[in-house]
């Protein structure tokens, strides 16, 4: 039940939040990879504050893409599962999971974080696939930048499979050769409540604002994705200002993975 | 023999608390032949004969007399339907609503409104659990402002306090309006957010601590503590 | 086929190494992890709440619904895919027969109680896993019980009567027997029971014997964890 809108408008004109964090703090993050180890390829567990996703990667072999023969394929799968939340519902994911899936995806596609030429075991007909799958457990607020760093601490922990090209077929056995990964960007979620940017918002906050706007941020500064949420609009300074607050914050959360 | 478990101490469902015929059981417990059983997760509480067992979790479930605090989420042509977070909203009929005479056809809205935070008096509950409201009586009203948290609804009478005793030390070390809702809800009102930051973190805290000894003491130093 | 030691070195009796956690999740009204060897299951009660659809309500009392999920990477072959199978409804059903019977739902007519299991590692066991955090996190919600529930996996592999089989074991090739068991410990009562391979009526006998001790072990742990929550 929001109770608190109004309550957190007036905090933010004396410049606080409810939780007393300034508007460009993020809560505690600790990241553990390693998590599922006898079964995911991958996997990790972020805690962002209370907010908790875990993440797992699966590899498999399948033919390519007609348009990229000699390139592996991605696919993200994000589910808002009722366990995390009293908001989720069982079923097929909805457009939020879908949203959630599709802005991490993007991020690690248009990064090039997947080094993909190296995924190819025979051009034209068989290349790796990479399953990303991510599970909140807790929502506490955030779960886009908690996804996110989820994922790519999985993919960093991932090790590969091996393919018997004589069998032609896949040996479920982990190596000890690495997911071959280029370029990590960094997600940084700011929220607009009146003229106040936070970022890193709580449930509470994300149950007021106003819009939000998720940035993908490369190591050279530049951007790879963005995913504007919420229903009021934003104007372009506006815009401009929080991608700034974006940037700035990705360099701190980069020091994290 | 009596008793089997120690006064006090944390129970878990099914655990054998006393045997014999020499306690009767309470809330939280019930008889099984020679023995009474705990039915709930919480802490065991021994009064002379009486055996009960507080709970320490749990969702609210109304009970007629409780004053709670609930948000207006329909307005209909002679009621309007609040959320004092059971399972289903609860009905606050026209004549429940003000002494005020309010015509036929009103806009309701003018009196409550969406969206608003009210104190209302439980006053009936029949076995369906629907749930009828009043808000004519001392203190009953529209809540303007302020902070709302959430604490166990099984807490709130240790959180208030013999008396109001515990709630009492809080409102006065911090300043601020504090008024405890039944259900769990907890509205707190001042001029210094930083006191009703305060105010917050020590409900919490009693909220977690609920089943220590010493609990008001544990208050009084840590509210010092931070005052300084 | 003999089978004269165990895969992973075990005796025959033992369960793998147990670890239990209550109030994992902390936006749900109860929770709780529960593993065994490398099973994980992660168990969140929501409830009593509203119920949807409209017609399942029952105006005596509310109902349980489980909700038994692996997740997409927590099998070790291929990836899982999402959604439920016929046998993740036919395990949400044995789990909440299971439940039910220490469970009073008629305070709450019209509502429903929530039980959400996710499993981010499996190797067998899994259903006993998730009924296992499922009553901790039951009882974690507050919510009036009989007893708690305690459940394993007990079976043969070749000719022997194991307790806790691992996934190697339920793939032994000289045969295996699974026999999913859940009692009240209390009373000894049986809740849950499930057989799929093929034993004897001595047999059988034998390992709900297993069953029972091993129960009750289970239920040691579990009662640290629920006390354990509140620093006792």
């Amino acid at each position: 039940m929001e109770m608190n809108k109004e309550y957190i408008e007036s905090l933010l004109t004396k410049n606080l939040r409810l939780d007393n964090r300034k508007f460009s703090e993020y809560r505690n993050i600790t990241i553990e990879t390693g998590i599922s180890p006898k079964s995911a390829l991958g996997s990790a567990r972020v805690k962002l504050g209370e907010t908790e996703v875990i993440a797992g990667i699966k590899m498999d072999a399948g033919t390519p893409y007609p348009d990229t023969p000699d390139d592996g394929a991605m696919m993200v799968n994000a589910e808002l599962i009722p366990l995390a939340s009293p908001k989720f519902e069982s079923g097929a994911p909805g457009v939020d999971a879908i949203e959630m899936s599709r802005v991490v995806d993007r991020a690690i596609r248009e990064s090039k974080a997947i080094d993909t030429k190296k995924l190819c075991i025979k051009k034209g007909e068989k290349v790796w696939l990479v399953f990303i799958d991510i599970y909140p457990i807790n929502d506490a607020g955030n779960l886009f930048d908690a996804a996110y760093l989820a994922a790519i601490s999985a993919l960093k922990d991932t090790k590969m499979l091996k393919y018997d090209a004589k069998e032609d077929k896949v040996i479920y056995e982990k190596t000890t050769k690495s997911l071959p990964l280029l370029n990590l960007p960094i997600e940084c979620t700011v929220v607009k409540i009146n003229n106040a940017f936070l970022v890193d918002p709580s449930y509470e906050e994300e149950e007021a604002m106003d819009a939000r706007l998720t940035v993908a941020v490369l190591e050279d500064n530049s951007i790879c994705a963005m995913q504007k949420g919420g229903d009021q609009p934003l104007t372009a300074e506006e815009t401009l200002k929080m991608i700034d607050i974006a940037i700035e914050k990705s360099k701190e959360l980069r020091k994290k993975l | 023999m009596t008793l089997v478990a120690q006064d006090k101490s944390i129970v878990v469902p099914g655990e054998v608390l006393a045997t014999g015929m020499d306690h009767v059981p309470a809330q939280g417990t019930f008889r099984e032949n020679e023995n009474i059983i705990a039915s709930q997760l919480g802490l065991l509480s021994v009064n002379g004969r009486l055996i009960k067992v507080i709970a320490l979790s749990g969702r609210y479930i109304p009970k007629v007399g409780d004053m709670v605090i609930g948000k207006i989420t329909y307005i209909s042509f002679s009621n309007w339907s609040v959320n004092i977070g059971y399972a289903y909203e609860a009905n606050l009929s026209l004549k429940e609503a003000t002494s005020d005479f309010i015509a036929r056809g009103a806009d309701l809205s003018q009196y409550f409104d969406y969206g608003d935070v009210v104190t209302a008096k439980v006053i009936g509950v029949n076995k369906q659990k629907a749930i009828d409201l009043t808000m004519k009586g001392p203190g009953l009203r529209k809540l303007k402002g302020g902070r709302i948290i959430k604490v166990t609804p099984s807490k709130v009478p240790r959180l208030i306090g013999k008396q109001g005793s515990m709630i009492s030390i809080v409102k006065e070390a911090t300043n601020c309006k504090i008024i405890v809702g039944q259900n769990g809800l907890v509205w707190m009102q001042g001029d210094d957010p930083e006191k009703v930051r305060l105010a917050e973190e020590t409900i919490l805290k009693i909220d977690r601590e609920a089943h220590k000894e010493g609990l008001t003491d544990e208050i009084s130093k840590f509210l010092k503590e931070r005052l300084k | 086929m003999k089978y004269t030691k165990r895969l992973d070195g075990r005796k025959f009796e033992e369960a793998r190494p147990i670890e239990a956690k209550v109030g994992v999740v902390k936006r749900a009204d109860g929770s709780a992890m529960f593993r065994t060897g490398k099973t994980i299951a992660i168990a969140a009660v929501y409830g009593p709440r509203e119920l949807h659809p409209s017609h399942l309500r029952n105006s005596e009392k509310g109902i349980l619904r489980c909700n038994y999920n692996m997740m997409a990477f927590s099998t070790a072959q291929e990836r899982v895919r999402p959604g439920p199978s016929r046998r993740s409804k036919e395990i949400n059903l044995v789990m909440e027969k299971a439940l039910l019977p220490v469970l009073d739902l008629s305070e709450f007519p019209n509502t429903v109680i929530d039980v959400f299991v996710e499993l981010p590692q499996t190797d067998a066991g899994t259903r006993c896993a998730g009924i296992n955090a499922a009553a901790l996190a039951l009882a974690d919600a507050g919510l009036a019980m009989k007893d708690i529930i305690s459940s394993i996996s007990v079976g043969k592999v070749g000719d022997k009567i194991v307790a806790d089989l691992s996934k190697e074991e339920e793939d032994f090739e000289g045969g295996a027997t699974d026999i999913p068991v859940a009692i009240m410990p209390r009373t000894n009562k049986l809740t849950l029971l499930q057989l799929d391979g093929n034993v004897s009526k001595d047999e059988l006998k034998e390992a709900l014997e297993m069953a029972k001790k091993s129960c009750q072990e289970i239920y040691k742990i579990q009662v640290k964890a629920l006390k354990e929550k509140y620093g006792a």
